[in-house]
């Protein structure tokens, strides 16, 4: 299936190679170069390129192409899947998935992929027995590594590999036994010129930092689990109770770990919390246009919005904005013509607002295009959708465990065209 | 730089033979040298690289371990940037043996990278897998295996086929699994092999553990995917197993499977294929569509019989259908596509919500989703409809996503959401993204071919687009307008003359040709520009692109024919500047088209036609997606998202015009069947039945043991482990009993009321536990329930044997009623008095009524014994099994506070007056009148403590008994029962 792998920066250069059958030569790197070339921006290179005698299939993450050869047909979303999961695992493992985090580690990062494939085909993807083979660095354990020369292999065998609860490691013990859930909604939504909701969505996730002893087998339950329209489990997830009784039970990795991800469908209505008020005008004759923006928060449920951030791509044309923003900071690229504006919190007694004008090209006619705003926001101890968690359970071990639950209202794709 | 890139350019312009399994050294150094001196600039050149070298080798050579792996760190680093570490091969497979762990596995990573290109050498290393392939610890074993299958030698193919064949029967499954991927790696290495491998393949496809399913699928699909043959008997236990198989094996399972249904059962829309395809034609193609079509259909549709889903077939359906929840993308998206290709087509709807689930992901899984939903959102629009706005356009989206989802948009359109859609595209088209809004008019004048009600609102938008500034916009929007114009010219002379107009601005090629075509062919619309186009086209002829050259030079001809007075001096000058051209096509043009036009002695016949040539009438361009058609790939497929045919990809194929035989599927049980394992503390008659059950049947029903088997046959199975598998194996019960569940909504058809094949006869019911009024052991109104059973399904599925006919399992991958009418040869004619059989024929099923973690560790199972209750003949009886396994005693078990619906009735077991200890277990039967419904029983089950409600729901088929017949009486019965399809429906003796 996966041949090779190749890591590739920002600038072009092949910084690791990774091959699990025979070594297909760097060069046909080449052209995947050449398809970055053709497409502009690095989002835009086609993640399948079709070779003479290879396929190409890459995701872009971290500023990293993770470029993937294969030679024969296999579904691309199998490998651009566990392409993902490589840097999933890599996050997980030194904490960001950066070159230089990379090449600092490149012992432990291949010895991590030569356990996840095996002749190109999935073995080990689950971090809770990567993390049994090879212990991921830690500060303290390189000083004591280079003290007594012990190792980052595990010298235990990796027994969750035969176990039937593969996601959890074995002989898992704490002092303080505790789990906590993070419910985090993103509201995708666009917003018309007019102030009107065009498309709103809710999409959730619960992540969940487990660290209790032994083998606990814990329920959740919700107070109103119609809200979630469609839902996708981590494999520890008991698909038939949730199906018959709408709990999740479970068994659950230890660490980290994506309990579940929904959706609440845009048949619902949607509260959107915030709005804009825009005025960006460029005159046919004048070489001058007016911009003017005002954010206010709406449906908030008496929370505050904060972390607020305002960017918009503004056409070619203009050459400058000079602008006083009424709190907060804002810059504006010149070269890439990006506005940001970084508000912060919301106070619904003064809103804040961003008000001047842009130089346009002096000669050229009036762009015909308006920039959309793209909102960013926070909404703490709320979960847009009102999905509340009942209680939680732990069966299978004695312990008392410490429990706890936060809600988070995010802006996810926040469109406002003007 | 530029050079690097240049040089190696060439190389690749060569033909590669790098990705066959003989290394090519020098090619690939050259390669990787110029390489890195691109990505390291800090490395040394080569031949100082020797003696850099030196100091590693000295490193390994030392009996430090930290050394060692000092050593082996650096040189694994090396191997990871590319760089060439293969002198030191002796240095380090020296190190194979070595006891540090760490060490041993980095030079196991040296080893399988140069081991092709120094074979002598890494044989040395041969001997110390081969010890370790006879450890006695499974871990060391698996990973001795996969060096050993990893380093490409071919003299040791005779070892690798040995250590793979003693793995596929290893004890422990982990080793197994490791032989099943070390078996396409010995394909590879040589495909001589393939036969033995097969052998293997066929050996671990029977494994019945989930850890090994996945890989030996891999294997077979990269070894011998043509065999489809080996699938036949494992294919009800991959179905069951699926479910807990990992992420990565599911997905190559469900591919598989996929594939493999194709082949083995009929098309579930056979009926509808063909409506729809004449209303597909009606939508697209124009009205001249003749009208014979439809009743050849309906005497097609007449002819074919009707349709029965395979219950194998729905076995599949149904246990993939969870998948869809999936957080793995692979996995949603494989399902996705065995739903598209193989789901009636109502059910296919399940699956859009779970691909517009994924559209929230990374942007290349967003990009190979859109990709198969643009292909299915034509042949099922409505599927996605209701997410239409899931596909709305983000300005962030990259170019690319914007492409697709705007495609998905085109396609979703219809009459009703066209003014919505429309709108969104208003906005598209005032992006910054010039790409995108071309695509966006191109998307505009799909929508108004297709649905002609927009058409003119379209196409002012279109003209309206034509006074844009930029350039690009407004030659796209020429292009569409021109081919909108082409349906229906003569209204719309008004928008011609604008574009006429244009072409004194406009200077994009494509579309300066695509209005003079316009003026050509249309030129008796506008008589009085088109000549004077013409003249001023002829001015500036020399300046032109090539494919304005073109059209000039038609439109002249055809002004030509049309106006010769006011433009045969015009033409000929046209002709005469092309004559001299600098390109040939359009020298030749000219050439040719002088001969035709103008009438001289020499010119021929053609002379006559010159007007009905240019000036036919043309048929409308079709704007349609370039996703047609796309289907005949397997969706997901890397085939399907290039839209070629990649190397190695497995056609689809069509379905079958006549299923073959489903019994291939069956598995024979080995030895007497254990049905009832899960009673196993019950010593009461059911385990005494079971006991009795003839093993002669074909029973379908060894699904449950295995299950069963393969539960315990994990090597490890400590008591912890025990313990979470049992919640687990609830849950797959719990979904059996759905499944059951839903087979009761399966159509009832009641006809006629004569004697049922099924029904019981109370005279000869075997030893009956009390005496049972002669009138009916079940209710009548159970009877014709069952009757109805019985006549949907054998009379709708012809050619099915009969196991699978039998009511109540059809959906079911496990009861085997197994009743003998198959294999009658060796059954002499029945006596007439039919038998009760023996309940515990197939596997008795345990379902659950009490859940552990509910009961607060009272856990009640329960179980249908197939028999009438002994008090009552119209209750059926209910055998519950309760275990306390609190650490308290608990007293005073009874039921109380029966719910039911009217007609139910309920014989409550007497209350359990001892005290159940913890640990202990009770055995009571009940009975329950269901009434022939499906629906549930509820009642409290009281303890002196707590109230616990719960419910029994009957699936179907446990209403029923079984009965013994021979093949004669079934027939006879049958033809009784069912006298109007008798002779299409013999059931087929399957041996």
């Amino acid at each position: 299936m996966i041949h090779s792998l190749f890591l590739i920066n920002a600038a072009g250069d092949i910084f690791l190679e990774k091959h699990w059958k025979s070594v297909v030569s760097r060069s046909v790197c080449d052209y995947f170069f050449e398809a970055q070339e053709r497409a502009s921006e690095a989002e835009n290179v086609p993640p399948v390129i079709p070779t003479p005698h290879h396929y190409l299939l890459s995701v872009y993450r971290h500023k990293i192409f993770f470029v993937a050869v294969i030679q024969s047909e296999v579904p691309p979303l199998f490998v651009i899947e566990f392409l993902h999961r490589v840097v999933d695992t890599f996050q997980d493992y030194f904490g960001v998935c950066s070159e230089v985090m990379i090449k600092d580690n490149v012992v432990v990062v291949y010895e991590v992929l030569e356990e996840m494939l095996d002749n190109g085909f999935p073995l080990a993807t689950e971090s809770n027995i990567l993390k049994e083979l090879i212990k991921p660095p830690t500060i303290l354990r390189t000083v004591v590594n280079t003290i007594t020369g012990s190792t980052n292999v595990g010298d235990q065998l990796p027994t969750g590999q035969l176990s039937v609860v593969p996601w959890r490691r074995t002989g898992v013990k704490y002092t303080n036994n505790e789990a906590y859930f993070d419910v985090i909604e993103e509201i995708d939504a666009i917003i018309d010129k007019s102030g009107s909701t065009i498309t709103a969505e809710i999409q959730g996730v619960i992540d969940a930092c487990v660290k209790l002893t032994g083998m606990p087998d814990l329920t959740l339950s919700f107070m109103n689990p119609r809200l979630l329209d469609d839902v996708s489990f981590h494999p520890c997830v008991r698909f038939k109770r949730w199906e018959s009784e709408r709990i999740l039970s479970f068994i659950p990795p230890d660490g980290n770990f994506r309990l579940l991800s929904y959706h609440v469908s845009a048949q619902n209505l949607v509260a959107i919390p915030v709005y804009v008020k825009h005025n960006i005008s460029f005159r046919d004759s004048s070489s001058l246009g007016r911009f003017e923006i005002t954010v206010g928060p709406k449906q908030t449920m008496g929370k505050t919005v904060e972390g607020v951030i305002v960017t918009s791509q503004m056409p070619k044309g203009v050459l400058n904005m000079t602008l006083t923003p009424s709190q907060g900071t804002h810059v504006f690229d010149p070269v890439t013509k990006l506005l940001s504006w970084d508000v912060g919190k919301i106070n619904p007694q003064k809103l804040p607002s961003l008000k001047g004008s842009m130089s346009l090209q002096a000669g050229s006619s009036k762009p015909d295009e308006n920039p959309t705003i793209n909102l960013q926001f926070k909404i703490q101890q709320l979960a847009i959708s009102g999905l509340k968690v009942n209680r939680l359970d732990m069966y299978g071990e004695k312990y008392k465990p410490f429990k706890g639950i936060k809600y988070m209202t995010k802006a996810g794709k926040f469109q406002v065209r003007t | 730089m530029a050079q690097d890139k240049c040089h190696l350019i060439t190389q690749v312009g060569q033909p590669q033979v790098s990705h066959c399994a003989t290394p090519l050294p020098v090619q690939e150094s050259l390669a990787l040298g110029k390489h890195l001196g691109k990505a390291l600039p800090a490395v040394s050149p080569s031949p100082a690289a020797g003696r850099v070298h030196d100091d590693l080798k000295e490193m390994l050579d030392s009996n430090k371990d930290s050394l060692k792996l000092e050593a082996m760190k650096r040189i694994v680093a090396m191997i990871a940037r590319g760089k060439n570490a293969s002198d030191l091969f002796p240095a380090v497979v020296k190190n194979v043996a070595c006891k540090n762990i760490e060490v041993k596995k980095l030079v196991y990573v040296y080893l399988v990278r140069y081991a092709e290109e120094q074979q002598d050498l890494a044989l040395l290393s041969i001997s110390t897998f081969q010890r370790g392939l006879k450890d006695p610890n499974q871990l060391i074993r698996a990973s001795a295996l996969r060096v050993l299958s990893s380093i490409r030698v071919p003299i040791i193919v005779p070892i690798m086929m040995l250590a793979i064949k003693e793995a596929a029967s290893d004890m422990s499954p982990y080793v197994r699994k490791t032989a099943a991927h070390a078996i396409p790696k010995l394909y590879s290495l040589d495909s001589d092999q393939k036969d033995q491998l097969i052998e293997v393949i066929e050996k671990l496809l029977a494994d019945k553990t989930t850890l090994v399913a996945g890989s030996v699928v891999m294997a077979f699909e990269e070894v011998c995917p043509e065999r489809i043959d080996l699938i036949h008997k494992n294919y009800r236990k991959l179905c069951n197993l699926l479910i807990d198989v990992e992420e990565w094996g599911q997905v190559v399972i469900i591919n598989m499977l996929t594939r493999y249904a194709r082949t083995q059962f009929l098309s579930p829309n056979q009926n509808e294929s063909l409506l729809e395809e004449s209303a597909e034609k009606a939508f697209y193609g124009s009205e001249e569509e003749d009208t014979k079509e439809p009743k050849a259909e309906a005497a097609s549709l007449a002819k074919r019989k009707p349709y029965v889903m395979d219950p194998d077939h729905r076995l599949l359906l149904r246990n993939t259908k969870p998948l869809l929840q999936s957080r793995n993308a692979a996995v949603v998206m494989a399902v996705a596509q065995l739903y598209f290709h193989l789901a009636p087509k109502a059910e296919v709807g399940v699956i859009a919500k779970a691909l517009v689930r994924l559209l929230r992901s990374h942007r290349s899984v967003q990009y190979v989703v859109l990709q198969n939903v643009a292909t299915m959102s034509i042949k099922r629009r409505g599927m996605f409809e209701p997410y239409l706005k899931s596909f709305y356009i983000r300005s962030t989206d990259p170019t690319q996503i914007k492409i697709l989802k705007l495609e998905v948009l085109t396609n979703l359109a219809n009459e009703t959401n066209i003014s919505t859609i429309l709108r969104e595209f208003q906005t598209y088209i005032r992006s910054m993204d010039k790409d995108f809004v071309a695509a966006t008019i191109q998307a505009i004048g799909r929508c108004a071919t297709n649905i002609g009600k927009v058409r003119d609102t379209c196409l002012n938008g279109l003209v309206q687009l034509l006074s844009n500034r930029d350039e690009l916009v407004v030659a796209e929007s020429v292009v569409v307008i021109k081919k909108l114009l082409q349906m229906q010219p003569a209204q719309h002379s008004e928008i011609i003359k604008h574009m006429a107009k244009l072409t004194d601005n406009i200077q994009v090629p494509m579309a300066r040709a695509s209005i003079l075509w316009l003026i050509g062919e249309y030129c008796e619309h506008v008589p009085k520009i088109a000549p004077d186009v013409l003249r001023k086209m002829a001015k500036s002829f020399t300046n032109e692109e090539d494919i304005v050259k073109l059209q000039v030079i038609n439109l002249a001809a055809k002004l030509y024919l049309t106006n010769s007075k006011q433009s045969k001096l015009l033409t000929q000058y046209v002709l005469n500047l092309a004559k001299y051209d600098q390109n040939y096509d359009i020298r030749d043009r000219a050439r040719f088209i002088r001969q035709l036009i103008v009438p001289t002695e020499k010119s021929g016949a053609l002379n006559k036609y010159a007007k009905k040539l240019f000036l036919a009438q043309k048929p409308a361009p079709i704007l349609e997606s370039s996703f047609k058609d796309r289907d005949h790939f397997q969706l997901g497929s890397l085939s399907h998202l290039l839209n070629a045919k990649a190397v190695g990809y497995q056609e689809l194929p069509d379905w079958p015009d006549e299923a073959p035989d489903p019994s291939v599927r069956n598995v024979e049980v080995r030895g007497a069947p254990q049905g009832a394992g899960c009673m196993g503390g019950q010593g009461g008659s059911v385990s005494e039945e079971s006991g009795s059950s003839s093993s002669s049947s074909s029973s379908s029903g060894s699904e449950e043991e295995e299950e069963e088997e393969e539960e315990g046959s994990g090597e490890q199975s400590e008591d912890k482990e025990e313990e979470e598998k049992r919640p687990k194996r609830k849950d797959k019960e719990g979904s059996r009993k759905a499944a059951m569940g839903s087979a009761g909504r399966y159509p009832l058809g009641k006809r006629g009321s004569s004697v049922n094949p099924f029904s019981l006869n109370p005279a000869v019911t075997p030893p009956p536990p009390q005496p049972i009024p002669s009138s009916s052991i079940i209710s009548t109104s159970l009877v014709t329930d069952l009757e109805g059973l019985t006549l949907t399904d054998t009379s709708l599925t012809p050619a099915v044997s009969v196991p699978h006919a039998l009511p109540g399992m059809s959906r079911d991958p496990c009861p085997s009623w197994g009743l003998q009418v198959g294999g009658s040869a060796s059954h002499t004619p029945a006596p007439r008095p039919r038998q009760l059989l023996s309940p515990a024929f197939g596997a008795v099923r345990t379902y659950e009524l009490l859940h552990r973690m509910a009961g607060e560790g009272l856990s009640v199972e329960y179980c249908f014994s197939r028999r009438p209750f002994p008090g009552d003949p119209h209750m059926v009886a209910v055998h519950i099994q309760i275990s306390n396994n609190t650490d308290a005693e608990v007293k005073s078990l009874r039921v109380s506070e029966p719910k039911l619906l009217s007609g139910m009735r309920i014989q409550e077991f007497p209350e359990i007056g001892t005290r159940l200890a913890p640990g202990d277990t009770a055995n009571v039967v009940m009975g329950i009148d269901f009434c022939d419904s499906t629906q549930a029983a509820n009642f409290q089950l009281c303890t002196h403590t707590r109230h616990f409600y719960v419910s029994i729901q009957p699936p179907v088929g446990e209403l029923m008994a079984p009965v013994f017949m021979s093949e004669n009486e079934f027939k006879k019965e049958q033809g009784e029962s069912l006298c109007t399809v008798v002779d299409s429906c013999h059931p087929c003796c399957s041996q």
